[in-house]
């Protein structure tokens, strides 16, 4: 049986093409479904798989799906949008799927539109992803002339049109509503909720947004069915996932492993370990925006519902090191410069909040910092938590600003009392 | 803008529901024939499109990837996200000689700081124009350099 649905077919002289991948059991899936399931038995077997949104919020894809509404009165056309705009700090998976298998993703969005019956899907790439730009798109021209996209698929009735749509830069467009202003040619300001997507996205229509891996992973649940899926994990949260170490590690890498492998087989086993003269302090889980794990947490099993219960989030799967030769204080102002830049701007808190905390963070770095200076970041952390801010941009940025600076405390309390970043000043003696 | 420009961004405005949605491709179109997109542009697409020039500017200045102001011949988009800052990106600007937002003297390089370029196993990482460089270490930056005239 397939133990890396995911990343079988990944070579490193190129992806697949259709012919390859066809023999290597490709679009059996859409065969499978469009022949013989209804939308609602593909949507059934999701849900019985209990596969969980790979884009960072983990949440039951075949439930979003069971939102649209369906049969002739559902508004028409339906859209269903990959979210490929992966721009989080230190995630670099869909990369991967996106270069390495393009017919995979372009499977499980046939197989999602259909689940929806979705007239229309776009792929809503980060406009640096250019590589990944030309390998989805002649994916999508070979599918189309092998009759897996266009009118009348595979002669079942089903159309369905796929467009790849470039972004412009902005990390708010992975939030799943503003992707859509986006992608109608707008600011990429998020929308409130309710309405939710499923029922008002996409120019007002019915539209289902999901990740790469989240789609990457139907193809062989379609075909394999839910109790393989969940057998590929340790933990009752089930399938692989895309797991990557970057940082001061000796092989900083992305791999398919079981769901639930732990913090420290990712780091030892897989990345090699931390590179000679440097020690672990920190671990940031899941991208950017998950709270700092520490080494006491490396037998945690990674997965949605153990990480959340170590009080951060597996988000992404791409963890990043924080080793004791980097400065916790640069490494959070680093974070935190991101996430003020990428604000969009529409609410308060986070558009005048996050460039403040980014201020008082540079001055603690450059030894102007003062003593009141903990209390403001504190504050901050506060007020621009979970439920005060438009989205979940705000709160995200201060998830390792605030664990961060109860993990790390000594060491800002030290830049403020020595009035100088101790990191700096060792570069400074060895240089001499 | 020429014929054909508009001709490619009529294509792209096909491919949705509503014409506007096709203004960001059309200013990354825009900014690749002349390695910017200024005001007269910004009021081509705007008529090409039903849009107003000032929803079109709204769109310009809100992406990253959209520059409005003249640029050298070649954009370096360096990553200074969280990965790429650890493993020393801060020395590859100060070696670069430009601050991010400026362009050399002779207007070969415009440096800008970029997001994370998602490929944090390899960095500190770069793009030149169209070019991805993954490990980019000093020694190696000046021979990277040497291949954009």
């Amino acid at each position: 049986m397939i133990d890396r649905p995911l990343t079988k077919n990944i070579r490193p002289d190129g992806p697949l093409g259709l012919a390859a991948y066809e023999r290597a059991g490709g679009y059996e899936a859409v065969r499978l479904a469009l022949k013989t399931l209804t939308p609602q038995e593909v949507t059934q077997r999701v849900k019985d798989a209990n596969l969980r949104g790979r884009g960072g919020a983990g949440f039951p894809t075949g439930v979003k799906w069971s939102l649209v509404p369906m049969g002739p009165d559902a508004p028409r056309p339906k859209y269903l949008v990959v979210n490929g705009d992966e721009m989080e700090p230190g995630t670099f998976k869909d990369r991967l799927l996106l270069e390495g298998d393009p017919h995979l993703l372009v499977e499980g969005v046939i197989l999602a539109a259909y689940a929806i019956q979705a007239e229309v899907a776009y792929v809503f790439l980060r406009g640096e992803y250019l590589v990944a730009q030309e390998r989805v798109q002649r994916a999508i021209e070979e599918a189309r002339a092998a009759g897996y996209i266009g009118e009348n698929i595979l002669g079942t009735g089903y159309d369905l049109d796929v467009h790849v749509h470039m972004s412009a830069g902005r990390y708010i467009c992975g939030e799943e509503t503003a992707l859509i202003n986006a992608l109608e040619g707008k600011r990429g300001n998020p929308r409130a909720k309710p309405p939710f997507p499923q029922i008002s996205g996409l120019w007002g229509k019915p539209t289902i947004v999901n990740n790469v891996e989240t789609l990457c992973n139907l193809p062989n649940i379609i075909v394999h069915g839910a109790d393989w899926f969940k057998g590929l994990s340790r933990t009752d949260n089930g399938g692989t996932k895309l797991y990557g170490v970057s940082g001061k590690a000796k092989r900083p890498g992305v791999w398919e492993l079981p769901m639930g492998t732990t913090v420290r087989e990712i780091i030892e086993d897989h990345a090699g370990g931390m590179r000679d003269g440097c020690a672990l302090r920190g671990i940031i889980p899941g991208g950017a925006s998950t709270d700092f794990l520490l080494p006491e947490h490396l037998d945690l099993q990674m997965d949605f519902d153990t990480v959340q219960q170590a009080g951060s989030r597996l988000g992404t799967g791409t963890m990043i090191l924080l080793d004791d030769q980097t400065c916790p204080v640069g490494f959070i102002l680093s974070l935190i410069r991101f996430f003020a830049h990428e604000s969009c701007g529409w609410c308060t808190p986070c558009r005048e909040g996050l460039p403040w905390v980014e201020k008082t963070l540079q001055a603690i770095e450059d030894g102007q910092g003062n003593v009141d200076d903990l209390a403001i970041l504190d504050h901050h952390v506060k007020y621009l938590g979970p439920g005060l801010t438009f989205c979940a941009l705000a709160p995200g940025a201060v998830a390792p600003l605030g664990s961060g600076l109860r993990y790390f405390r000594e060491d800002f309390e030290k830049h403020i009392a020595d009035k100088e970043c101790p990191w700096k000043r060792t570069n400074r003696t060895e240089k001499g | 803008m020429d014929e054909a420009l508009k001709a490619h961004i009529e294509a792209e405005a096909r491919l949705y529901e509503r014409r506007s949605a096709a203004c960001i491709e059309a200013l990354k179109l825009v900014q690749r024939r002349n390695g910017w997109v200024d005001d007269e542009n910004i009021r081509e697409i705007a008529a090409l499109l039903d849009m107003t020039p000032d929803e079109v500017d709204s769109v310009a200045t809100f992406y990253n990837l959209v520059c409005r102001r003249p640029t050298g011949r070649h954009l370096i988009r360096i990553c200074t996200s969280v990965s790429c800052w650890t493993l020393g990106c801060e020395s590859l600007i100060a070696q670069l000689g430009i601050k991010p937002g400026e362009t050399t003297a002779d207007g070969r390089f415009t440096l800008l700081a970029n997001q994370c370029l998602g490929a944090c196993d390899h960095g500190p990482v770069l793009m030149i124009d169209d070019d991805l460089h993954r490990d980019v270490t000093p020694e190696r930056l000046g021979e990277i350099l040497a291949k954009y005239e």
